[in-house]
């Protein structure tokens, strides 16, 4: 997104020579122009398709010299992005009005009255903004701001997972274990937090380093088994997830984890030397674990665009046999990407442990995990890309809790409009066919972006 | 042993396919390496796993006995006639079969790949008529004693594979199985010794019934995943299918009033949600993992949100399904023990045999099966004698979810008769688990999923009894053995060669 990547491996090779569906006539659909770039992207049907499409992203660079910048916008990535959220806002629109009974009673005199219509299908989203943004009804500016704050804290640990997530995919493995990971993060961050008493400073920094530890173990497993025995990462994260949740489980029942005089399987609160501090003073959640999350984006960013340990994760990613050819040791950089990125996740679980809940319990990873799958993507796996896709999944939950509470509708519709961006998100051709503006169809493109435009201000209002 | 031997196209409908593992073959099966270098693994693995065994149930044995209560399984009402009748038939086929095996030996030819595992079931089940003409009410054993003898059991085998690997032979499967089934006893007498009570029992038909209970979505959803994987699409979908089932199962049966009409309905929804992944991951080329991941959390999320906005606001029209009772099958639902749990299920339960008899059937003994194989392990070739891959794929997949969206039907119509949130509860997943350490075969799969049923439900026992295993060690058990099936260190289990990757023309 905003950063400036070095050129993908893959892409370094010319393929800017015209494509069959440049020649072809207009109307044609873009099946064939796709299937030569997942013909590139598998390695000629050699390994499956990447997370995020990098055809796409080659597609947009390629354009640099012949479109004009308004066609690349509105062909390119971000426009994909964008319009994936306008949609995925609006067919949640749609599914709220559906089943909200209030809608059914003011439809019925919609053409007398069009405002009560519009006021309750666009009532849930004012909430959500409400609740993640900026609170207009708040009584003083501490009220008004709550809810950016919110916006922060939950985003924090989205942001870390999330991170974890997109280096894996960078490396062209797919981490769905960030769930476990976060879970042995948070259980070896809290162990040290409580059990252990150091003076303060450093406290904290050890709780960090046992947290990177525990996501690294719990990540590093799967490299390792991926690296030796070729086992599938997707089917040994979930499974990861679950053992790492009932170990979990497991150990807050023992007496060395569960607090004293209580019943309940939770943790001791950690000492005050290991929590982070907190940013704007005691009535805001927010704290000093989302400086950590930058500095984890810009690290993610460096190790991935400035060092060699990132170029051979991306070459690796690219192409396996072809990075083993050119001398990388693929079964090492396996191994070293998921014991990094399960550090990550595993930040994301200090974040949860030593920021927001200060003890640690069975959910202290709630849906951390799966969201971040959703987040990397969203991000396109690229460091800050997940930075922004994490702070805009974090309004989603921050406000969807405001939400709920003010106009009744489910948390749960978040749910349903994140997978929705994701879908859109890894279906560009999806996306572009709906609103028509499909890069290969070179006479009718000034049209389709005028579509397009107009669709995009047309669902903006929906909204 | 199945997977194991298979070449990538063209197969033999049949020849290249493990028929019937038993279910101690497919839990450590593994000593059947082909190649020639004889490896450490099965040794060593039986050798720490032997050490593991003798430390819990030698040394870590309860002085107590151990009961497993039969009467309870025992309908009181059944004719002895079928009781007598079983072990009449079990006998006949034991030694019929059991003679096919020593004469086949004997010929010095192989010896057909169904007959081992038909003759240990035929002497399982005459076993179990023996105990039902007996009326025997209880069965209790001193499980210090048996402990120790399972141990020494166990280290005879370990050694004996040990012993074979330093002469270069290769272990046989047999071996592997033996201790499965030894290590299993074993485990099952310290288990059940090692409860609060002074004389501690399990009623041993309550724990195979509700195995085989638990295991009916797992198994609907191991065998939609046998079928789309079988063709090259990844299917992480089976959660959202197993969940939209058991949501329109429930609305459909309520408003229709029709328990039938919920269960077609679960099959349409399934195959909804499937039509979406095909949709995505082969028109539109979308990675399949991602596209699965993302529709289990859409439909996580969509049927949270219904359920939250109309199906409590209104359950009487919308959440309140009837039940699909569970039907006897005359004179089979008599036969001691087996009977019950076997033949008094409902619909859901009895189309899951069927499915799987008719998908091994269909994969394995039709030119569809051969065909459908041919897509997912070489599209390329399969294109090249013109048969349509995507179409195939599509297809497939589609009648995957359909097949999931019955097993979802399961938890509305059969386990409990109302929607809630989440309710399949990762069981998608365990299902893949299951589809995984099946060896992507519906016989494989089935017995992994009923393996993972006897985890699940002898976790919920033990909580019960009392163990000295805390019970989330055994839920842990499905997904700690998956990673070492994957893994590899119990046999192979490969994936077919083109799964998961997008086919394109030319």
């Amino acid at each position: 997104m905003s950063e400036k990547t070095t050129p993908e491996p893959q892409a370094t090779s010319p393929d800017d020579s015209p494509e069959p569906a440049d020649i072809r006539e207009p109307g044609g659909t873009t099946s064939e122009a796709m299937a030569s770039d997942v013909v590139l992207d598998t390695a000629g049907g050699q390994m499956p398709p990447s997370a995020v499409p990098a055809a796409t992203l080659r597609r947009g660079r390629d354009q640099d010299g012949n479109g004009s910048v308004l066609h690349q916008i509105f062909t390119g990535n971000a426009m994909v992005s964008v319009l994936s959220v306008l949609l995925a806002i609006v067919l949640g629109g749609i599914l709220m009005a559906v089943t909200n009974p209030k809608v059914a009673v003011t439809a019925g005199y919609f053409f007398a009255q069009p405002g009560d219509l519009l006021t309750e299908v666009i009532r849930p989203y004012t909430a959500l903004v409400q609740g993640s943004i900026f609170n207009w009804a708040g009584a003083d500016l501490a009220a008004q701001l709550y809810p950016i704050t919110e916006t922060l804290t939950v985003a924090t640990p989205l942001i870390c997972a999330g991170l974890g997530v997109a280096l894996a995919f960078r490396a062209g493995l797919f981490n769905i274990g960030a769930q476990g990971q976060i879970i042995f993060g948070a259980l070896f961050g809290a162990y040290v937090g409580f059990a252990w008493h150091l003076p303060i400073g450093l406290h904290l920094l050890v709780v960090i380093l046992a947290g990177l530890v525990g996501g690294a173990v719990w990540g590093g497993v799967v490299g390792l088994l991926k690296a030796r025995t070729g086992a599938h990462e997707v089917i040994v994260t979930i499974m990861l997830n679950y053992i790492a949740n009932f170990l979990l489980l497991f150990l807050l029942t023992t007496p060395a984890f569960q607090r004293k005089g209580s019943t309940n399987p939770i943790s001791p609160f950690l000492d005050s030397t290991a929590l982070f501090p907190e940013l704007l003073g005691p009535q805001f959640r927010l704290h000093a674990g989302f400086l950590v999350a930058i500095a984890a984006t810009a690290f993610v960013w460096w190790l991935l665009n400035r060092s060699t340990i990132g170029f051979e994760f991306r070459a690796v990613g690219a192409n396996p046999s072809a990075a083993r050819t050119a001398g990388i040791n693929v079964a090492r950089s396996t191994i070293l990407v998921m014991a990094i990125a399960g550090a990550l996740a595993g930040l994301a679980g200090v974040a949860q442990v030593s920021g927001t809940e200060k003890y640690l319990s069975g959910g202290v990873a709630a849906s951390i995990g799966f969201d971040a799958i959703t987040v990397a993507l969203l991000g396109r796996s690229t460091p800050w890309g997940t930075f922004f896709a994490g702070l805009l999944f974090g309004a989603f939950r921050a406000g969807g809790v405001a939400m709920q509470a003010q106009t009744q509708t489910p948390i749960d519709i978040v749910l349903v409009i994140q997978s929705l961006i994701v879908l859109f998100i890894a279906a560009p051709p999806l996306v572009r066919a709906i609103f028509g503006l499909n890069p290969r169809k070179k006479k009718t493109t000034t049209s389709g972006t005028a579509g397009s435009r107009t669709s995009g201000i047309k669902s903006g209002a929906a909204a | 042993m199945s997977a194991t031997t298979q070449s990538p196209a063209g197969k033999q409908p049949g020849t290249g396919e493990g028929t019937g593992n038993t279910p101690g073959a497919s839990r450590a099966g593994g000593p059947a390496s082909t190649t020639e270098l004889v490896s450490w693994k099965a040794g060593i693995g039986l050798g720490l796993l032997a050490l593991l065994g003798t430390l819990l149930f030698g040394f870590l044995a309860n002085p107590k006995s151990a009961g497993f209560r039969i009467a309870e399984a025992r309908d009181p009402n059944a004719s002895s006639t079928a009781a007598w009748v079983t072990l009449a038939v079990a006998l006949a086929a034991a030694a019929y079969v059991g003679y096919r095996w020593l004469s086949q030996r004997r010929e010095g030819g192989g010896v057909d790949r169904w007959i081992p595992a038909t003759t240990i079931s035929a002497v399982v089940v005459l076993g179990l008529a023996a105990l039902g003409v007996a009326r025997v009410e209880k069965i209790t054993v001193p499980s210090m004693a048996l402990g120790w003898i399972c141990s020494v059991l166990l280290l005879a085998l370990a050694g004996y594979a040990c012993f074979l690997t330093v002469q270069r032979r290769r272990t046989p499967g047999w071996v592997g199985g033996v201790f499965a089934v030894v290590f299993l006893v074993g485990f099952m007498i310290w288990i059940v010794a090692g409860g609060r009570d002074p004389e501690p029992s399990i009623s041993l038909g309550g724990l195979l019934a509700g195995a085989v209970t638990l295991a009916v979505p797992l198994v609907f959803g191991s065998l939609s995943g046998v079928l789309c994987e079988r063709a090259g699409v990844v299917n992480i979908a089976i959660e959202g299918q197993l969940l939209l089932g058991a949501f329109s199962a429930a609305v459909v049966a309520t408003m229709t009033g029709n328990v039938y009409v919920g269960l077609i309905s679960a099959a349409v929804a399934g195959a909804l949600v499937s039509l979406v992944l095909a949709l995505v991951s082969i028109k539109y080329l979308v990675n399949q993992i991602i596209v699965g991941v993302v529709l289990n959390v859409l439909i996580s999320g969509l049927t949270s949100f219904l359920f939250s906005t109309l199906l409590t606001a209104d359950p009487e029209h919308l959440n309140k399904p009837g039940r699909l009772q569970a039907v006897d099958i005359p004179f089979l639902s008599d036969i001691p023990i087996i009977g019950p749990i076997l033949f008094r299920q409902s619909l859901v339960g009895y189309l899951m045999y069927v499915a799987v008899i008719v998908v091994y059937v269909g994969l394995f003994h039709t030119k569809w099966g051969l065909r459908v194989r041919a897509v997912g392990e070489h599209p390329q070739a399969a294109d090249t004698v013109g048969i349509n891959v995507n179409r195939t794929r599509f297809i497939n997949v589609l009648m995957g979810g359909a097949i999931a969206g019955i097993g979802g039907s399961f938890f509305t119509l059969v386990s409990v008769d109302a929607f809630s949130k989440d309710m399949s509860g990762g069981r998608g997943y365990i299902a893949l688990a299951a589809m995984i350490f099946g060896r992507w075969n519906p016989i494989g799969a089935f017995l992994a999923a009923l393996l993972f049923g006897f985890a699940d439900n002898l976790q919920s026992i033990i909580t019960i009894i009392g163990s000295p295993v805390p019970s989330q060690f055994m839920a842990m058990l499905p997904y700690a053995l998956t990673v070492i099936a994957v893994a590899g260190l119990v046999g192979r289990s490969r994936p077919p060669a083109a799964d998961g990757i997008p086919y394109v023309k030319g």
